[in-house]
């Protein structure tokens, strides 16, 4: 178990350093699929099965097409032209930031003592008890989430129209 | 036997990070929406290592409305591009600097 | 119809308003009629009402209107009413009587000009300002009308404002008013710190229990004295009213000479139960008084455009108002203040008369002759000028002999002598200008053809002529009880001390000198312009510095110039490129300065770029994390 995670965490993280060092998106995108899945994949390890599964109908599928269809409208051919030495400095700068938050982070969390806030039974994570408390505990988000949704829609429908009247 | 939060978080931070510098040292921003979307997932998978060590389905409930606001996120930002694409034929950040008025 | 007082002020403000608003549509006759009727009107009432007080029994008088509370604060209450004493009524007749013929007059003399409704609106706004001020029971309400005839003798002199000097006398009168009436409001203001109240009667009843010489009542009579230094002329603020002469003609008869310049003797005769209190405001007022008197005369020998001549003597004139005040005849001061409003304004008037007729030439030195051309003006103006040297029986005789005489008995053997000296300058320098204007040869420009004025002209000329005759009658001295004046304006007038007798012997010998002092003065005028007219020019190379200081009316306007208006000047300019411009300017340009430079270096801050703001972002979360870890570490 142990070893699948870290074959998976480490597939994980090379598909993510692709993601951004590729030049061209639609290869950037293809590894973001890779990761995608191997994040699926520790979520299976993990007992959450519901959410592997719409890790990768959603994720993996949906989003993923959308941003591929994009990509292939827009047509971009050419790869991403050298950076300017000018931005140089403040791209050192950004990966110095944010690594050193990540490692902030990671120093935190090691000395964080976590007290749970509620613990369950083992084995669940199931579908059946991820919906209970989707229609009960949390319907209300769950509602407002479809509104969200619609929301997003006519937004997107209204931003693709040709010609903003 | 479980997998240890500490690897869930490991990961979690480790992908974050990455997603992170992508946003800030890409131009594409096609690739900056992706990056956002990974970090969107190593958060994910923090929810998804806390539930397992405490074996609460709350996480999961998270994970599933993060899962939600990416979807319509992706959405508008797509559009997004698309509208500024065929206005400008551009989807280098380096050229929208219109933010400054 | 004594209770309709209120209405003598308002005919001459419907007046204002109709002229003023509806003027320019109106045709000049009409504009002429509403204005002059609109005066009339108030005459009428005002002849009404003095009849009808008359008949009053003493305890009815006098008489107060209250038209409706203006301002009430507290303690303090100002009134819109009129009181209606001796004082008041003499004051309402001369100012509504002597205004009506000179709008009548006007009518005639200001018929070609193309502002006649602006004038005319002006001219019933002063008559409005001036019958309030005259009528008013308060000192506010009086200072109301103290500034709106302040207001419209400005917009009067400067009426032809396209004239650079007309405009610039307007502002100088107002200006130098203006300091008078700053005194006038820190006596008003000092009065109702002392006495709670700005009602006449109420004031004077309580000054009752103050001590002669008071050092309240003192400062108050003094500061009252300034602003009435300021209206009426007298040192040192009489500079502006030479310069009133650039008004049209009419203006300086109704204002400049007949009704307004009064306001100061009048104010100060309404006041005399407060200067009875203040032996050193009376002599200040005397010493002024008889200062100005001589000082005024001697500028007027030496002028030669007959209006100035004749504000000079205006200026003398006031002094010897001011002077019997200050020896505490009020009563002969308002009765000079009378006969003079009569002769003065049938003067001016005169003037206005040989100027239209002389297409408007001021200077005496290109007249001369014009007694056959216009023989109305010259009858006139000759009566005039003999009731204003003072020879029996004009009007000016009667009430120029009791100043003469009160400043003798009452007061110092040195008014009496600058005032008998000013009579003779006076009785000198008028019928001077009696010879150059109409005897002698005619010295007129060839294109100048003098006519005589035209009846609507010539007969308020006969009417002030004859005022100017008979007017001095009503205080025929000596005898006991034919002084009708004084008798009817005593109930008005604290007087300083009981009345004395004299002998009669002693007061027609006074009378017998004071004509003897003008018949001196005018034979001499006739021996310089008449008999030998090189004389004039010996006189003058032979003291030529006495001349060169008179002819420039003694520089005082230079000097005033040098020490008071260039030093405002200069300080105003210091604040203002120095003080303004500087300090204030550049603390608001500077801060203004600073903002924008601030901004122009922030701005750079915001590129607009994306991936800046996300750094920005990211910064700001590592400092929060590092502080969070610090603080649960």
């Amino acid at each position: 178990m142990q070893t699948l995670f870290y074959i998976l965490a480490g597939t994980a993280l090379v598909a993510g350093a692709l993601v951004v060092f590729q030049t061209h998106p639609l290869r950037s995108a293809l590894w973001l699929i890779v990761n995608f899945f191997a994040v699926a994949g520790i979520y299976l390890l993990a007992s959450a099965e519901f959410i592997a599964a719409i890790q990768i109908i959603v994720y993996a599928g949906a989003i993923m097409v959308l941003f591929l269809f994009v990509i292939m409208l827009l047509n971009l051919r050419q790869p991403e032209e050298p950076m300017p030495m000018s931005a140089l400095g403040s791209r050192i700068l950004a990966v110095t930031l944010a690594v050193t938050t990540g490692f902030l982070v990671m120093f935190g969390l090691k000395q964080a003592v976590i007290i749970p806030a509620r613990t369950g039974p083992p084995g669940l994570g199931n579908t059946e008890s991820v919906a209970r408390l989707l229609f009960t505990d949390y319907l209300l988000p769950f509602e407002v989430t479809s509104v969200l949704l619609l929301v997003a829609i006519v937004g997107a429908v209204i931003l693709s129209k040709s010609r903003l009247k | 036997m479980a997998v240890p939060l500490e690897c869930y978080l490991g990961l979690s931070v480790a992908l974050f990070t990455l997603g992170a510098i992508g946003v800030l040292i890409r131009r594409n921003i096609l690739i900056i929406l992706m990056c956002i979307e990974m970090m969107l997932n190593a958060v994910n998978l923090a929810f998804i290592g806390f539930a397992d060590t405490f074996k609460a389905v709350d996480g999961q409930m998270f994970v599933f409305f993060v899962m939600t606001v990416a979807a319509a996120e992706v959405a508008v930002g797509l559009a997004l591009v698309v509208a500024v694409f065929r206005n400008r034929a551009t989807v280098s950040v380096d050229d929208l600097n219109l933010m400054k008025w | 119809m004594i209770d309709y007082v209120w209405l003598i002020p308002v005919f001459p403000l419907v007046g204002f308003l109709i002229n003023g608003l509806l003027g320019q549509k109106l045709s000049k006759n009409t504009v002429g009629a509403i204005g002059s009727g609109a005066v009339g009107l108030s005459f009428l009432l005002t002849v009404g009402i003095f009849l009808e007080y008359l008949k009053l029994p003493p305890q009815a008088r006098p008489v107060e209107k209250v038209v409706y509370t203006w301002i009430a604060s507290g303690a303090f209450q100002a009134p819109v009413a009129f009181l209606v004493d001796p004082l008041s009524l003499i004051m309402l007749l001369v100012v509504s009587g002597v205004s009506t013929l000179i709008h009548i007059y006007s009518v005639g003399y200001m018929h070609d000009d193309p502002g006649f409704y602006r004038y005319f609106s002006y001219l019933n706004l002063f008559v409005f300002a001036m019958l309030t001020l005259v009528g008013a029971n308060n000192f506010l309400l009086m200072f109301v009308g103290w500034e709106g005839v302040g207001l419209c003798s400005y917009l009067l002199i400067g009426f032809w404002y396209e004239k650079q000097s007309a405009s610039d006398a307007g502002k100088k009168a107002f200006v130098v008013n203006r300091i008078g009436d700053f005194g006038f409001l820190l006596g008003m203001f000092l009065i109702f710190w002392t006495f709670g109240s700005l009602n006449f009667r109420e004031v004077f009843a309580l000054a009752g229990n103050f001590p002669v010489g008071d050092l309240t009542i003192t400062a108050i009579t003094l500061c009252l004295f300034l602003g009435a230094t300021g209206k009426s002329a007298q040192l040192p603020l009489y500079t502006w009213l030479p310069d009133a002469m650039e008004g049209p003609t009419p203006v300086s008869a109704l204002i400049h000479a007949a009704t307004m310049v009064t306001a100061g003797v009048y104010m100060v005769a309404r006041c005399s139960a407060l200067y009875v209190l203040a032996p050193i405001s009376l002599t200040t007022v005397a010493i002024v008084g008889a200062g100005t008197a001589i000082f005024a005369a001697t500028i007027g020998l030496a002028q030669f455009d007959i209006k100035r001549v004749l504000a000079y003597s205006t200026v003398s004139q006031l002094g010897y108002m001011f002077l019997a005040c200050g020896v505490g005849a009020f009563i002969s001061g308002i009765f000079h203040l009378m006969t003079h409003a009569f002769f003065k304004a049938l003067l001016f008037l005169d003037s206005g008369s040989v100027i239209h007729g002389m297409h408007g030439e001021q200077d005496m030195r290109k007249m001369g002759g014009l007694k056959k051309k216009m023989p109305i003006t010259y009858k006139t103006y000759i009566l005039a000028t003999l009731a204003i040297a003072g020879i029996f029986p004009f009007a000016g005789f009667f009430s120029k002999d009791e100043i003469l005489f009160f400043s003798l008995v009452d007061g110092h053997l040195v008014y009496w002598g600058i005032a008998t000296a000013a009579a003779f300058i006076t009785a000198f320098y008028m019928f001077r200008s009696v010879f150059m204007t109409f005897h002698g040869e005619a010295r007129w420009d060839p294109h100048v053809h003098p006519h005589e004025s035209p009846p609507l002209m010539t007969v308020p000329l006969i009417i002030l002529a004859v005022l100017s005759v008979v007017g001095g009658f009503v205080g025929f001295p000596i005898i006991e009880g034919l002084h009708v004046f004084r008798d009817f304006l005593a109930p008005s007038i604290t007087p300083l001390k009981a009345a004395e007798h004299h002998s009669v012997t002693f007061e027609v010998a006074m009378m017998i000198f004071s004509m003897g002092v003008a018949g001196v003065g005018i034979y001499t005028a006739y021996k310089m312009y008449m008999v030998k007219p090189e004389l004039p020019d010996k006189v003058v190379a032979k003291f030529p510095t006495v001349y060169d200081y008179v002819y420039n009316k003694y520089y005082v306007d230079e000097l005033y110039d040098a020490t008071v208006v260039e030093p405002i000047k200069d300080g105003s300019n210091f604040l203002w490129t120095g003080v303004d411009d500087q300090v204030v300017d550049g603390a608001v340009n500077g801060s203004a300065g600073f903002v924008a430079w601030l901004s122009a270096h922030l701005r750079k801050l915001e590129t607009g770029f994306l991936s800046n703001y996300a750094l920005a972002i990211l910064l700001g979360v590592t400092v929060i994390v590092g502080y969070l870890l610090g603080y649960v570490g």
